[in-house]
């Protein structure tokens, strides 16, 4: 018993005397690497074995939990981040549910969020302590958008997977259509492991429109795109952000040849011209990244990681001056800090925040890319 | 909507009418034997088109972890009981078949990947890494529990559901894949353009078919599983031993869900998950056709397939929707129509 009460009291004082010597920074991460959303939460989490071990010239911890894809567990790591942990930020989750999910308990205690997927828009209490990484479904699309603009293109067939993700790109696209001046002329959906999308192609095909814009994600995505190739179809056929990877390729085989894309410039870093704001960062980013998991392993996920530890390591200077990290202090001007970074370039893009914007990216922050030989390769 | 529309709707039908055709059959033959309402049918389909598609890519495909997994839970499962019936002489036996068997597929797997065998060569190392996890499933899963009633079973298929497409994640991962078709070639038929792939898939549909039809009129062991059908206890007395058809019926479950999956997946790309969906599909073909006769659940079935395409260009949103609130009215006509015996699985 008494050694027990000893090895207490020793742990006791080391715990005591670390947290005295090192006013380290600590930040919760949650991730869903199980679970349906694992194939986006691994690459997010490898990138945190690349980040600087210092934030704002401070020394960091961070803390990663899996959630294992289930907004409830994002929600429970949160919780315990904040409470047990007092952590001065919290980053996360890979899926939209999650994510949101996190923002009430960042919103609750008073503690600011990176959030590493797009968000919908918030209350303004959880706005208040919310800051999005990734780029939002309508500036990714505004630039298919402009591309169909100075092509001509007059008619718009849509054909998107009939859940959320369906529908945001058609609002976006939907959004951009006056300003760029086309219509859209169908609206068909498809499951995403439909053995067939013959009837919604054919309609698409009797509409004969301009260009197609594809609302898939992935391997799913090139379901239509190679049944509008099989059926002759000739215009030029758009996909988002949410298809630029290699199964989409393996897939679609030949008939991916041509498609079309948006996304972050990291994915054709070689390919950026000299000029390009992000081309330093994206290039040392997916040289690193490459080196430590394989070539032709980079992906715009493990970028999101990466960007949100610039966008914290951009305000942590400002608010190590203000307040020490551990303290409702620091994490106010921590979130006063984020709230006002100016020209963070990261992999993606160069994040300029204000109070009314929480997300900060602008048009460098996508390149259009197209399938050439079974590459993507960046559309110049 | 013209002519040529309906006639390319008619053909996209057809195509995959046929393999929800298959899988009725399959689903049908299952639960006529053994009353087992075969939920995971549709994993086979899925396990034998990413194995072919692993296979083309030049990787070993994850399928052999399962099936030498499964084989050794079998060999423990029989190994006790031998043990317990004091007969270790079957030990060796045992060995042989759960052991050195699918180590023995597994390596045939893992050479198969290293070289570029031609397309039939790789469909029949699919056959042999697929079609032995239907037995193994059902010495597993379902023996231990073969007098239960039918929503126990329906359970456990569930629960078998559920772990076979989870492991599939982990095997295949969560992306798809298309498998290299058969032919290429395409044939001009007025304004349609056919595919080759296509005409195998109705054609191989229609000889499995017939083989099926063959085998159950013309030999032993068909008439067997014909008798157990019609009365278990009956084909018991009679002497026909309920684990062996069991068996049998699995082994050609699992048959025809490698068949329908090595057909369907290069025009199709197939998911981890996505044979729930096709079996599904084929199980309201099944109910269409009484979940009795299979004529009828075939023509159920290719139903199904067409009016999934024609609803697929009408309302696309809708597709899932209207295929299966089919089941409801052919249901409530059948209620009404037939006698009602009390629960059926009581009798025994």
């Amino acid at each position: 018993m008494r050694t027990h009460a000893r090895l207490a009291a020793l742990a006791v004082t080391c715990a005591v005397a670390a947290a005295a010597a090192h006013a380290e920074i600590t930040i919760g991460v949650t991730l869903g690497t199980t679970g349906p959303g694992s194939s986006l939460g691994i690459p997010y989490k490898n990138a945190f074995q690349l980040v600087p071990k210092t934030l704002g010239g401070e020394p960091v911890r961070y803390i990663i939990l899996d959630d294992e894809s289930k907004p409830d567990n994002a929600a429970k790591n949160a919780r315990k981040f904040v409470t047990e942990d007092k952590v001065d930020a919290i980053m996360g989750s890979n899926g939209v549910p999650s994510a949101v999910a996190m923002t009430q308990v960042a919103a609750e205690s008073a503690t600011p969020m990176v959030s590493l997927t797009p968000v919908p828009p918030l209350a303004p209490e959880r706005n208040r302590w919310t800051f999005v990484v990734p780029q939002p479904t309508q500036l990714m699309m505004s630039a298919v958008a402009q591309h169909m603009k100075a092509r001509g293109v007059k008619t718009v067939g849509f054909i998107g997977f009939s859940d959320t993700w369906g529908d945001l790109v058609y609002n976006a696209v939907n959004a951009l259509s006056a300003s760029n001046g086309y219509k859209l002329v169908t609206n068909e959906r498809f499951g995403r492991a439909d053995p067939s999308v013959t009837g919604q192609v054919l309609k698409i095909t009797a509409a004969a429109p301009d260009a197609v814009v594809v609302g898939g994600s992935g391997s799913p995505a090139a379901t239509p795109q190679i049944a509008l190739r099989e059926r002759g179809y000739k215009g030029p056929i758009y996909h988002n952000h949410g298809t630029v990877n290699r199964p989409f390729i393996q897939t679609g085989k030949k008939s991916a040849e041509g498609a079309i894309a948006p996304t972050g410039a990291l994915i054709v870093a070689e390919e950026l011209p000299e000029s390009f704001p992000t081309r330093a960062v994206s290039l040392d980013f997916v040289k690193r990244y490459e080196a430590a998991f394989g070539a032709g392993s980079r992906n715009a996920f493990a970028g999101y990681s990466w960007d949100g530890v610039a966008l914290l390591d951009a305000a942590a200077k400002v608010a190590l001056k203000k307040a020490k990290p551990g303290t409702p202090a620091f994490r106010a001007a921590l979130r006063d800090a984020l709230e006002n970074v100016k020209d963070v370039i990261g992999t993606h893009g160069v994040y300029n925040m204000s109070p009314a914007n929480h997300n900060g990216l602008d048009e460098r922050a996508r390149v259009l890319v197209q399938v050439v030989n079974g590459e993507w390769r960046l559309l110049k | 909507m013209s002519a040529d529309i309906v006639l390319w709707l008619v053909q996209d039908g057809i195509t995959t009418g046929a393999i929800y055709a298959l899988l009725a059959l399959a689903l049908l033959l299952v639960f006529a034997v053994t009353r087992i309402i075969f939920v995971p049918q549709g994993e086979f389909v899925s396990y034998a088109a990413l194995s072919l598609g692993m296979l083309q890519t030049g990787q070993t495909p994850g399928t052999v972890w399962v099936l030498i997994a499964g084989g050794a839970i079998v060999a423990v499962l029989e190994g006790a009981s031998a043990l317990a019936r004091r007969e270790p002489a079957r030990l060796a036996r045992i060995l042989a078949v759960y052991v050195a068997g699918p180590l023995a597929i597994a390596a045939l797997a893992r050479w198969g990947a290293a070289h570029a065998l031609g397309l039939w060569a790789q469909m029949a190392i699919v056959a042999a890494l697929v079609v032995p996890l239907g037995p193994l499933l059902y010495r597993i899963a379902y023996r231990p529990l073969a007098d239960a009633s039918v929503l126990v079973l329906f359970i456990v298929s569930m629960a078998a559901h559920y772990v076979l497409s989870g492991l599939g994640l982990v095997i295949f991962g969560g992306e798809g894949l298309r498998t290299n078709p058969i032919s290429e070639a395409r044939f001009d038929v007025g304004v349609l353009k056919i595919g080759a792939q296509s005409v195998w898939v109705a054609g191989a549909s229609l000889v499995c078919m017939i083989a099926l039809w063959l085998f159950f009129e013309h030999t032993l062991v068909g008439k067997a599983l014909r008798a157990t059908a019609i009365n278990r206890v009956g084909a018991r007395l009679a002497g026909i031993p309920a684990g062996l058809t069991g068996s049998i019926a699995f082994v050609l479950a699992a048959a025809i869900g490698a068949a329908s999956g090595v057909l369907i997946s290069p025009i199709a790309t197939i998911y981890y998950d996505s044979g729930l969906m096709i079996s599904l599909k084929g199980f309201v073909g099944a109910i269409l056709g009484g979940m009795a006769s299979y004529p009828l659940a075939a023509l159920g079935a290719l139903g199904v397939g067409l009016i999934e395409s024609f609803s697929s260009f009408w309302a696309s949103a809708l597709k899932e929707t209207i295929v299966f609130t089919l089941i409801i009215p052919v249901l409530l006509w059948r209620s009404l129509a037939s006698r009602h015996p009390a629960v059926e699985d009581e009798e025994e």
